[in-house]
């Protein structure tokens, strides 16, 4: 009897190891794999999203227009295909003063057209406008256009290009490092 | 037929399955279930299984890279043999597993059947609804086109707006910090593994459950469910009224199955698959996204949202309307189960889906969006020109020329981003028009930097013509009283 019940509180005993020991390897196997999966937060973290690049020289945009320019996002996987290409509005005020917007509404991301006939920034999802200098002019966005951190260099324009801009990391934006360049 | 006889009894005596196996078709169920409102449960599980099955097919081709998966699915379309075929019946399958998932469950819900003891089984069904619209999204991004991408900008933008996580939320979603392949790749994943594991799971305890608990009988005015008594009165209903399930009730299921797929192939045949319109560039800034039908409601309520409500909403109101789903089972898990004795629940389904409905219409107009090309597009209607003179004319052109017709009608044409203005001299007198014009306000944009004086001026000679003739225009009340009024003048401010 009580050898029989001591053989099985040691059998339940030896089980109970043996589940803790899985319990801690899963725990152990988990940080890999946490680790894993946070790489798009980590990565971002470590180096930086953001790269200083050129938009091209600054005979591309006459003075006092508004005009679209492109670039390639510079951290490219091989299956990024064309969503690494990326489109921003340079607004060249006169001189040496620019102004360079994302081309995403700040309300819900969607691509604003610039019209230079009303001089708005139209979007075509919502109905949110934007005045030539990216200020909110009307409709559901609470602020105006996005802009990039930009320089002049070697009569090129250059521009700080970074992660995606959405209405929630303006905060990210602010905090962005300074130029390694 | 001996030899298949043999056959079954041979691979009966080693799974010992077909007892168990007829005991479920052959289960009792009130013969009040056996009605054409019992079909859509199962209705959604066929339409599952085809989504699974034309899935599978699809993969065999399909691309999930950002750089090849629009290229593949226009080999899809018209290069492999009835590659649009099979294309057409998974998006149609999916549009018609949404709307059925949701009919199953308005069938549910008016006829009681979340109530004691089957609220576990709604808990579970409110989470397959959830993963239902996942599979749709998820679906919809791998369909890699313009209306893909900038539906995942749409998401991203939502998903950084929650406080503090925002931005990191927006990283884990995209896979990095833009839309690209890593992007794809993990829809792909939580589109064709995560998700239909968690489907195929959740729908088998869903199932079993139905099997273990009974169908929902007939709701039947007067018919209390208590706690106490139910599971015996339904075992009395069922030993008094019950029939064997198969083929008592399943023929009516069966025949729902065939007129399903049948909808689904012919629409499909009919209609053709769905795009993809053009492709991923985001540099082509001509995009003018659209989501699928079943979030075109979503679309509607951001575009009409007031701005301070937006963000709150967004992110507070589904906690609120999933955590009233899954709560509603446990709050009236008891009392009447009839749709005619529950009128609050009638009204509620009907306030529903005549909102949704139609905040899905208006999307499909989307009067909240400027006509882009009204202004080069939509002439003004000639009866607005003749017998205008000159500077009237003029500020017709600057009228098209400004874009004012992206926003604002005339003749029924242009946008309706403003209200009409075919008969606004009677509502704004000139004063008026030029203070709007030049400040703007009311959501209209200012233009007095981008429009010179003398445009103005023509501008507002233009839209002081635009009244019925005969009518006079809108008067400024005090206009009399500064001006010395001429005696035999009638009182001012008189219509």
């Amino acid at each position: 009897m009580t050898v029989e019940q001591n053989g099985l509180s040691r059998r339940t005993a030896l089980m109970k190891i043996a589940i803790a020991a899985n319990v801690l390897v899963g725990a152990f196997l988990a940080i890999p794999i946490v680790g894993y999966l946070m790489s798009p937060i980590i990565r971002g973290r470590r180096s930086g999203y953001s790269r200083w690049l050129t938009l091209g020289p600054l005979s591309q945009f006459p003075a006092g227009q508004t005009r679209l320019a492109t670039y390639r996002y510079p951290s490219v996987d091989p299956s990024d295909g064309q969503t690494a290409d990326t489109a921003c509005w340079v607004r060249h005020i006169d001189g040496e003063k620019f102004q360079v917007f994302a081309i995403n509404c700040a309300h819900l991301g969607c691509p604003v057209r610039w019209f230079p006939q009303s001089g708005l920034f139209m979007c075509p999802c919502h109905g949110g406008a934007y005045y030539e200098d990216g200020s909110r002019a009307s409709g559901p966005p609470e602020r105006g256009l996005f802009t990039y951190n930009h320089r002049i260099e070697n009569g090129q324009l250059m521009i700080e290009a970074g992660p995606l801009s959405t209405p929630g990391d303006a905060a990210l934006i602010k905090i962005s490092k300074a130029p390694c360049a | 037929m001996r030899l298949i006889q043999k056959v079954a009894t041979w691979f009966d005596a080693r799974l010992q399955i077909g007892s168990a196996l007829r005991e479920t078709m052959e289960h009792p169920v009130p013969k009040s279930t056996a009605s054409w409102f019992y079909v859509f449960g199962s209705g959604a599980l066929v339409i599952f299984g085809l989504q699974v099955v034309t899935g599978i097919l699809l993969a065999l081709l399909y691309v999930p890279s950002a750089a090849h998966a629009w290229d593949s699915l226009q080999v899809l379309n018209h290069d492999v043999t009835l590659g649009w075929f099979l294309r057409g019946l998974h998006g149609w399958g999916s549009n018609f597993m949404v709307a059925i998932v949701l009919l199953h469950m308005v069938q549910v819900f008016l006829f009681g059947a979340y109530k004691f003891p089957r609220e576990l089984t709604w808990v579970i069904g409110i989470f397959l609804l959830l993963m239902t619209l996942g599979m749709a999204f998820t679906g919809q991004v791998l369909r890699f086109d313009q209306d893909a991408y900038w539906g995942l900008g749409i998401g991203a933008s939502i998903a950084s707006r929650v406080p503090v996580i925002g931005p990191f939320a927006v990283n884990l979603l995209l896979g990095g910090p833009i839309i690209a392949g890593a992007t794809l790749s993990r829809f792909f994943a939580f589109h064709v593994f995560a998700i239909p594991a968690l489907l195929i799971g959740l729908v088998s305890v869903h199932l079993l459950m139905v099997l273990k608990l009974g169908i929902n009988e007939w709701p039947m005015p007067g018919r209390v469910v208590r706690r106490a008594t139910y599971e015996k009165e339904y075992r009395e209903l069922i030993e008094k009224d019950g029939a064997p399930f198969v083929p008592y009730a399943v023929w009516k299921d069966i025949f729902f199955a065939a007129i399903l797929i049948l909808c689904i192939a012919g629409c499909a045949a009919y209609f053709g698959p769905f795009g993809p319109t053009g492709r991923p560039d985001p540099t082509n800034i001509q995009a003018i996204p659209r989501p699928d039908y079943f979030f075109l409601w979503l679309y509607a309520l951001l575009a009409l949202l007031p701005p301070s409500l937006e963000t709150p909403l967004l992110l507070i109101a589904p906690v609120f309307i999933i955590g009233g789903l899954l709560a509603l089972p446990f709050v009236f898990g008891e009392g009447e189960k009839s749709w005619k004795r529950r009128p609050v629940a009638v009204i509620s389904v009907l306030l529903i889906a005549v909102a949704l409905g139609t905040f899905t219409h208006l999307s499909s107009y989307t009067p909240w969006s400027p006509i882009m090309d009204a202004w080069s597009s939509d002439p003004i209607p000639s009866q607005y020109l003749k017998g205008r003179h000159a500077v009237e004319r003029q500020g017709a052109l600057v009228f098209q020329q400004k874009q004012c017709h992206n926003c604002h009608s005339l003749g029924n044409e242009g946008g309706m981003r403003g209200p009409a203005l075919d008969t606004v001299a009677l509502r704004l007198t000139s004063d008026q028009l030029i203070r709007q014009v030049i400040q703007g306000g009311g959501n209209m944009p200012a233009y007095g930097k981008n429009l010179s004086p003398p445009q103005t001026t023509a501008l507002v000679a233009f839209l002081e013509t635009l009244k019925p003739s005969g009518q006079s225009p809108a008067l400024n009340a005090s206009d009399s009283l500064a001006t010395t009024p001429a005696p035999e003048n009638p009182p001012a401010g008189h219509p």
